[in-house]
C-alpha cells in the first residue's frame, strides 16, 4: 500500500486546526525570527566598519548599531522561544488528540480486527507510529519550514549586500547538501548489512537468554557462547563500517562548509581591495557562510526523518479509519433477561471461503445448562463468539430473551452473561481492581465474598498486600491456576442471569475443581448457562450436551442419552478413560 | 559508568587515545582558520596585498583538509573502539548470563536479562563512539578559543572568560531540569504503552463488561499526563537556545565596544575583532553540543548501570572448582535427604522435610494440586536449585559435588512449557549430547510418537524448525521435546506433566512406548493426570511441599486420602472403573 504524502497531510491536517492559532503564531515567530538572526550580522559589519585604524573608530556611530544589534538579538531570543513554546503546545497536543482518537477507535472495532492482526502490529500503530509522526511530521515540518525561510533570508540579505559574492555562496554550498546526499545513499548498504546481523543477534539473544532454562537443562552453555561469538563477531566488523562510514556526513559536510568560507573571504577581500565591498560585509558574509550550510545540513536530515514520518502516519491513519462496529445507537437496551436463547439457521465463518458455522438450531430454555463438546477446531469458541456477539452471524439469527441480538445494544446484550474464559486476562493493578472489574462500584466485602466463592481468598490473604496486592498484566508471580480463580472471582462478583463458562478450570487442579464445580452448581441454579470443557467429567451433569463437529451440532441430549446413542460422544467419552479400560 | 567503560576500552588503549587526538588536531585546525582570517583583512586587505590573500586562501583549504584527514582518523578509530567494546561487553555478558541458576533467573526475569544484552549494550557502545568523538572535541574547541582569544587580546579575553562559565551554566541548568522530565516522559509513554496493549490482549474481557469508556477515561488520562510532561520539558528546553543566544550577543556587544576603544588606541584591528566574534561563536556552538551529549550519556550511564547490575550479579549455584566425581552405582539413583526449599521472595518454604529416595530402573510419578511443589521437587535433581537444607544426591553422590556437565549429562528433561530451538529437528535433536547417531535420534522420535509426523513430508530430520517452533502444533512440540530429551538414552529421564497438550490416545501410546524402551533408565514423571502416573513403580503425593504419601496406586488409593481425592475427582467414585 503506498499512500502519497498528500494523503496523510490533508487528514493529519485535521489535528492541528484546533490549535491553528498556535501555529499561526509559530510561523510568523518563525519569519520574526530568521529576519532578526539575519540582520544581526548586517550591523556587526556596520560596527566594524566604523573602526578602521587607530585613532580612526566613530564610536558615535557604533553606539546606535550596537542599541539595535542588542534590541535585535532580543527579538531573535523572544520571537524563537514562543516559537518553540507555541510549537510544542500544537505537537503534543495534536498527537495527544491523534492518540485519543485511535484509542477510541480501538475500542469500537470489531473483534475480527483484533482477530487478524497481531497485538504488536496494533501497539505501534498507537505508540511508536505516533512518535514518530511527532518527531518526524509535526517537529519535522516546523525544522523545514524554518530551514527554508533562513536559506531564502539568507540569500535576501547576501543579494542586498552583494551580488557576486551570494552568487558564489549560492552555487558551492549545495554542494555539502550533495555531498551528504551522496555519503547517506552509500551509506545504506552498510546500514542495510548492520541490521540484519543486528536482527540476527538480538533473535539469538531473545531465543538463548530468553529461554536459558531450558539451555541449562541441557548444558547447552558453551555450544551456545561458541555461536552467539560467531555472530557478535560479524556484527563487530559490519558494525565498524556502518558507523564509520555514516559518520563521514559531519567531516565531511564541515569541510565544504570551510571551502565556503574560505572562497568568501578570498573572494570578498579581492572585492575589498577594488573598493565595491567594506570589511564589515565581508565580517558578514563570512557569518552567513557559516550559517547558510547549516539549514541545508538539517533539511536533509529532516526529509529522511519525513519519509518515515508518513509511513508511520499512513499505519495510524489506517488503524483510524477502520471501520467501526455497526452502531447500535438507536438499538434498544436488554431490559429483562429471561434466560432463553434461540438460534435460528445461523450461518458463519472468519474467511469467506472457508465455511465453519453452518445451519445452526439451538433453542435454550430458562435455567438449562447447556454444555459444549466436540474436538478442537468444532466451532465451540466461535458460538461464544456469536452469543456475546463478538462477532455477528453472516445469516440467520439468534435471539436472547425472544429478542434479535442484532437490535438489542451490544452492552447491554453481554451484561446479560458472566463470562469465564480459558484466556486469564488480568489488568495491571490490584487484586481487587481485577475481582471489581465486572462491577466498579463493588464495596470489599462483596468482593471477598466473591473470592471466596472462587475459592482464591485464602491465597489471596497469604499475599503479601491481600487484595492491595499489585499484579503485573501477565499475572507475574500468580500461577495459571490462580490466575483463573481470579478471573472465576470477577465473574462471580456480577453474576448475571447467563453464564459462559470457556475451559473456566482447565488451569486448576482436579480438586480444587471439584470444590469450584459445586460452587458453580449453586450459583448455576436458576441461570442458563454454557460450559466448554475438554474434560468431560466436568460436563456429564449438564442438561443437555451440544457435540460439536465441523461447525455443526450433531449430536445433543443427555449424557445418558448420547451415551445410549453409542455416536460420536460416547467415542469421545470413551478414549478419555480409555486407559482406565484397559485395566 | 566509567569503571564499566573504563575496563573494556583497555584493549583499545590506542584507539581510544588516538580518537580524541584526532578530534584535537581537527579543533585546533579550525580554530585556527579566524586567525587567518583576521590576517588576510589585516595584512592582505590593509596592503591591498592580492599574492598574500591568495596565499592565506591556499592555508584556509590546507587547514580544511588537514581538519578533514584529522577528523576521518578520529571517527574511524572511535568506531573501532566503541564497536570493540560493545563487541567484548556482549561475550562476557552472554557468558555472565550463562552462569546465572534458575533462582537468577526467576528474580531478574529472562526478558530483562533480553533488553541488558541487546539495547543496553547497543546503547553504551554508541555512548562511547559519541564520548571518544565528541565529548573531547568540545572541552578543546572552549579551552582553543579562550586561548586564541589571548592571543589576539588580553583584555577581550576577560570577557570570554566571564561568558563562557556563564553560557556553561546556563546549559547546566536546563540540562538538569530536563534530564528528570524526559525520564517521566517515559515513564508516561510506558504506561500509555501499557493500557494499549492490555487493551489489545483483553479486549473480549473488557467487551464483555462493557467497560470500553472507562478504559477509554484510562487511557484519555494517561495521554493528558503524557502531553502535560511532555509540555513542560518542552518549556524547559526551549528557554536553552534563546538564553544563550542572548548571552553570546551581550558578549558580541561588549567585543565590539572594548574592540572599538583598542582599535581605537592602536592595540587591535578591525580582522582580529572579526575573529574575536567567530571564536565567541564557536564557544557556544561547543557548549549546546555539550549539552546534548551530556542528555545522550545520561541515557548511557543508566544503561551501563543496568549492565552493571547484572555482572554483579553471582550466580546462586556454581560448580566451579568441581571435577569429575566417580558415581557409586549401587547406590539409588535419586535420593533425597531431609530437603527443605523456598523461592527466594516467597514467605513459606516451597518444600518442607522432603525424604525420599529412587531405585535405578525405577519410574516413580509425583502427583499432587497446583502450586504444591512438584515443579520444584525436580528441579533439586539436576540442580537448577540449591536445597535450602538437607542433601540431594544422585547416585549416591551429593548434587553439589558434580560439575554440571556431569551431572546434567545424566539426565534427558522435558520442561513442562514446550520450549524448541529455530534450526532443524536434527538440530534440536542434539541438544542433549551433539555426538548422537541418526540411529538414536530416530529412535528416540518414535518412542516420543513424533516419528510419523516428522516423516510424513518428506524432509525428516532436516524439517525446519521455525522460531518456538511455532511451525508445529503444541501437541506436536510437546512430542519433540520429548524425543529430544530421550536421545541417546539418559540415565535419568525428567519429565514434568508431558502429556500435558497431547489427547488422550497419544498419552497412552507414548507412556506405552517410553515403559517398554526405558531400558534400565530411572524415570520421574509429573503429572496432574493419574492416568499418567497410576502405572509408575511408585507414586510420591505431594500435598503443600510435603510428601502426603509414596506407594504404589493400589496401595495409596487405601492407605493415601489425598491421593484417593485426587482419584475420585478425575475418574469418579471408586477410581477404578468409569
Amino acid at each position: 500500500m503506498k499512500r502519497s504524502s498528500a494523503y496523510v497531510i490533508k487528514p493529519l491536517m485535521k489535528y492541528l486546526r484546533p490549535y491553528r492559532g498556535l501555529l499561526f503564531a509559530a510561523l510568523i515567530m518563525a519569519v520574526i525570527n530568521a529576519a532578526a538572526v539575519l540582520y544581526a550580522p548586517i550591523l556587526t559589519g556596520k560596527a566594524i566598519d566604523l573602526m578602521i585604524d587607530a585613532g580612526n573608530v566613530d564610536f558615535d556611530g557604533i553606539r546606535p548599531l550596537l542599541i539595535a544589534f542588542a534590541l535585535t538579538a532580543a527579538a531573535a531570543a523572544l520571537s524563537q522561544y514562543i516559537m518553540n513554546l507555541c510549537l510544542n503546545k500544537l505537537t503534543y497536543s495534536a498527537v495527544r488528540d491523534l492518540r485519543c482518537e485511535a484509542f477510541a477507535k480501538l475500542t469500537k472495532l470489531p473483534l475480527k480486527y483484533y482477530d487478524t492482526h497481531s497485538k504488536g502490529d496494533v501497539l505501534s500503530r498507537l505508540i511508536s507510529d505516533i512518535e514518530q509522526i511527532s518527531d518526524g511530521l509535526i517537529m519535522g515540518s516546523a525544522q523545514l519550514f524554518t530551514g527554508v525561510i533562513t536559506i531564502i533570508g539568507t540569500i535576501g540579505f547576501m543579494l542586498s549586500i552583494n551580488a557576486k559574492i551570494t552568487l558564489a555562496v549560492v552555487l558551492l554550498t549545495p554542494l555539502s547538501l550533495f555531498a551528504a546526499r551522496y555519503i547517506a545513499s552509500n551509506t545504506f548498504k552498510y546500514f542495510k548489512r548492520q541490521t540484519a546481523v543486528r536482527g540476527e543477534l538480538t533473535s539469538y539473544v531473545e531465543e538463548m537468554t530468553g529461554r536459558l532454562k531450558t539451555v541449562k537443562a541441557f548444558s547447552y552453555e558453551k555450544r551456545s557462547q561458541k555461536d552467539f561469538a560467531e555472530i557478535n563477531d560479524r556484527f563487530k566488523g559490519v558494525s565498524v563500517s556502518a558507523i564509520f562510514f555514516s559518520s563521514l556526513t559531519n567531516p565531511v559536510t564541515r569541510f565544504i562548509n570551510g571551502l565556503v568560507y574560505a572562497a568568501v573571504g578570498v573572494f570578498g577581500a579581492f572585492l575589498v581591495i577594488k573598493g565595491s565591498f567594506s570589511v564589515g560585509d565581508l565580517s558578514c558574509f563570512l557569518t552567513y557562510a557559516n550559517q547558510y550550510t547549516k539549514p541545508f545540513n538539517e533539511i536533509s536530515g529532516v526529509i529522511t526523518e519525513l519519509q518515515g514520518a508518513f509511513a508511520s502516519a499512513a499505519r495510524t491513519l489506517a488503524l483510524i479509519d477502520e471501520a467501526a462496529e455497526s452502531s447500535d445507537e438507536n438499538a434498544d437496551k436488554l431490559e429483562y433477561v429471561d434466560g432463553t436463547l434461540s438460534a435460528e439457521n445461523v450461518y458463519f465463518s472468519y474467511e469467506p471461503d472457508k465455511p465453519l458455522i453452518e445451519e445452526l438450531y439451538l433453542d435454550v430454555s430458562s435455567g438449562q445448562r447447556i454444555a459444549i463438546v466436540g474436538p478442537t477446531g468444532c466451532g465451540k469458541t466461535t458460538l461464544i463468539n456469536l452469543l456475546m456477539r463478538f462477532y455477528d452471524v453472516n445469516s440467520g439469527e439468534i435471539r436472547i430473551s425472544n429478542k434479535p441480538v442484532k437490535d438489542i445494544t451490544r452492552d447491554s446484550l453481554r451484561s446479560a452473561y458472566g463470562m469465564v474464559l480459558q484466556d486469564t486476562w488480568l489488568k495491571s493493578g490490584t487484586i481487587r481492581e481485577n475481582i471489581a472489574y465486572s462491577k466498579p462500584d463493588a464495596d470489599i466485602e462483596e468482593i471477598k465474598a466473591a473470592a471466596a466463592a472462587a475459592h482464591c481468598d485464602s491465597f489471596i490473604r497469604r499475599l503479601e498486600d491481600g487484595y492491595d496486592t499489585v499484579i503485573t498484566e501477565d499475572g507475574g508471580m500468580l500461577s495459571a491456576g490462580q490466575k483463573q480463580l481470579l478471573c472465576i472471582a470477577r465473574a462471580m462478583l456480577s453474576l448475571p442471569p447467563m453464564l459462559i463458562l470457556d475451559e473456566a478450570t482447565s488451569s486448576i487442579d482436579t480438586r480444587t475443581e471439584l470444590l469450584i464445580q459445586q460452587t458453580f452448581a449453586e450459583i448455576m441454579k436458576g441461570r442458563t448457562c454454557f460450559i466448554i470443557a475438554h474434560r468431560l467429567s466436568t460436563i456429564k451433569n449438564a442438561d443437555r450436551i451440544l457435540v460439536m463437529n465441523a461447525g455443526r451440532v450433531i449430536e445433543q441430549g443427555s449424557h445418558e442419552t448420547l451415551m445410549k446413542q453409542n455416536g460420536f460422544y460416547a467415542g469421545l467419552y470413551r478414549s478419555q478413560f480409555e486407559d482406565s479400560d484397559e485395566k | 559508568m566509567i569503571k564499566l567503560i573504563a575496563k573494556y576500552l583497555k584493549n583499545y588503549r590506542f584507539e581510544a587515545v588516538a580518537a580524541p587526538l584526532g578530534k584535537l588536531f581537527e579543533a585546533v585546525f579550525e580554530l585556527i582558520v579566524p586567525i587567518v582570517m583576521a590576517r588576510i583583512i589585516d595584512t592582505g586587505i590593509k596592503n591591498s596585498d592580492t599574492d598574500y590573500i591568495a596565499k592565506m586562501c591556499a592555508v584556509l583549504v590546507v587547514l580544511g583538509v588537514l581538519g578533514l584527514a584529522s577528523s576521518l582518523t578520529a571517527q574511524f578509530f572511535a568506531a573501532k573502539a566503541a564497536v570493540g567494546l560493545g563487541t567484548e561487553l556482549r561475550r562476557d555478558l552472554f557468558a555472565h548470563i550463562d552462569r546465572f541458576s534458575y533462582a537468577e533467573i526467576d528474580k531478574l526475569g529472562a526478558s530483562t536479562l533480553v533488553t541488558r544484552m541487546t539495547v543496553d549494550i547497543n546503547t553504551v557502545q554508541a555512548g562511547v563512539n559519541m564520548l571518544l568523538r565528541l565529548f573531547m572535541r568540545s572541552p578543546f574547541i572552549v579551552i582553543g578559543a579562550v586561548v586564541a582569544a589571548l592571543y589576539i587580546s588580553v583584555k577581550a579575553t576577560i570577557i570570554f572568560l566571564l561568558f563562557t562559565p556563564l553560557m556553561g551554566i546556563v546549559i547546566y541548568w536546563c540540562t538538569k531540569k530536563t534530564v528528570p522530565l524526559y525520564k517521566k516522559i517515559q515513564q508516561k509513554l510506558d504506561s500509555v504503552t501499557l493500557i494499549t496493549g492490555e487493551n489489545i490482549s483483553g479486549v473480549r474481557v473488557i467487551r464483555a463488561f462493557s467497560r470500553q469508556n472507562d478504559e477509554r477515561t484510562r487511557f484519555d488520562n494517561a495521554a493528558d499526563e503524557l502531553c502535560g510532561i511532555q509540555t513542560q520539558a518542552g518549556r524547559a528546553s526551549s528557554l536553552m537556545s534563546p538564553m544563550t543566544y542572548v548571552l553570546v550577543n551581550i558578549a558580541i556587544i561588549l567585543i565590539l565596544w572594548r574592540g572599538g576603544i583598542d582599535v581605537s588606541a592602536g592595540s587591535l584591528t578591525q580582522g582580529e575583532v572579526i575573529a574575536l566574534i567567530n571564536l565567541m561563536t564557536q564557544i557556544l556552538l561547543s557548549l549546546v553540543r555539550v549539552a546534548e551529549l551530556v542528555m545522550h550519556l545520561s541515557r548511557t550511564h543508566t544503561s551501563s548501570l543496568r549492565i552493571a547490575e547484572i555482572f554483579g550479579t553471582q550466580p546462586a549455584v556454581s560448580d566451579s572448582g568441581n571435577t569429575m566425581v566417580k558415581e557409586n552405582h549401587d547406590a539409588p539413583a535419586i535420593e533425597f535427604k531431609n530437603v527443605s526449599f523456598g523461592y527466594f521472595n516467597a514467605e513459606r518454604n516451597a518444600l518442607e522435610n522432603i525424604s525420599f529416595s529412587i531405585k535405578r530402573g525405577e519410574t516413580v510419578g509425583i502427583i499432587g494440586g497446583t502450586g504444591c511443589g512438584k515443579t520444584t521437587l525436580i528441579d533439586l535433581i539436576p540442580r537448577f536449585y540449591d536445597a535450602n537444607s538437607g542433601e540431594v544426591l544422585v547416585d549416591g553422590i551429593n548434587v553439589k559435588e558434580y560439575p554440571f556437565e556431569q551431572l546434567r549429562g545424566k539426565m534427558g528433561i522435558v520442561e513442562q512449557h514446550a520450549v524448541l530451538f529455530r534450526g532443524t529437528v536434527r538440530d534440536n535433536l542434539k541438544w542433549r549430547n551433539e555426538n548422537i547417531t541418526e540411529e538414536q535420534m530416530i529412535k528416540a522420535l518414535k518412542t516420543a510418537q513424533a516419528y510419523d509426523f516428522i516423516m510424513e513430508n518428506g524432509e525428516g530430520l532436516d524439517r525446519t524448525v521455525g522460531q518456538d517452533g511455532k511451525n508445529f502444533s503444541g501437541g506436536q512440540r510437546q512430542r519433540l521435546t520429548i524425543a529430544r530429551a530421550l536421545a541417546g538414552d539418559p540415565e535419568i529421564m525428567i519429565l514434568d506433566d508431558p502429556a500435558s497438550a497431547l489427547d488422550p490416545a497419544t498419552d497412552a501410546a507414548l507412556r506405552h512406548s517410553i515403559a517398554a524402551g526405558k531400558g534400565d533408565s530411572t524415570i520421574v514423571i509429573v503429572s496432574q493426570r493419574i492416568s499418567s502416573i497410576r502405572n509408575a513403580d511408585r507414586i510420591i503425593v505431594i500435598e503443600d511441599g510435603r510428601i502426603a504419601g509414596i506407594g504404589p496406586h493400589s496401595e495409596l488409593l487405601k492407605t493415601c486420602g489425598v491421593y484417593a481425592q485426587i482419584c475420585d475427582s478425575q475418574m469418579g467414585k471408586g477410581g477404578e472403573s468409569v
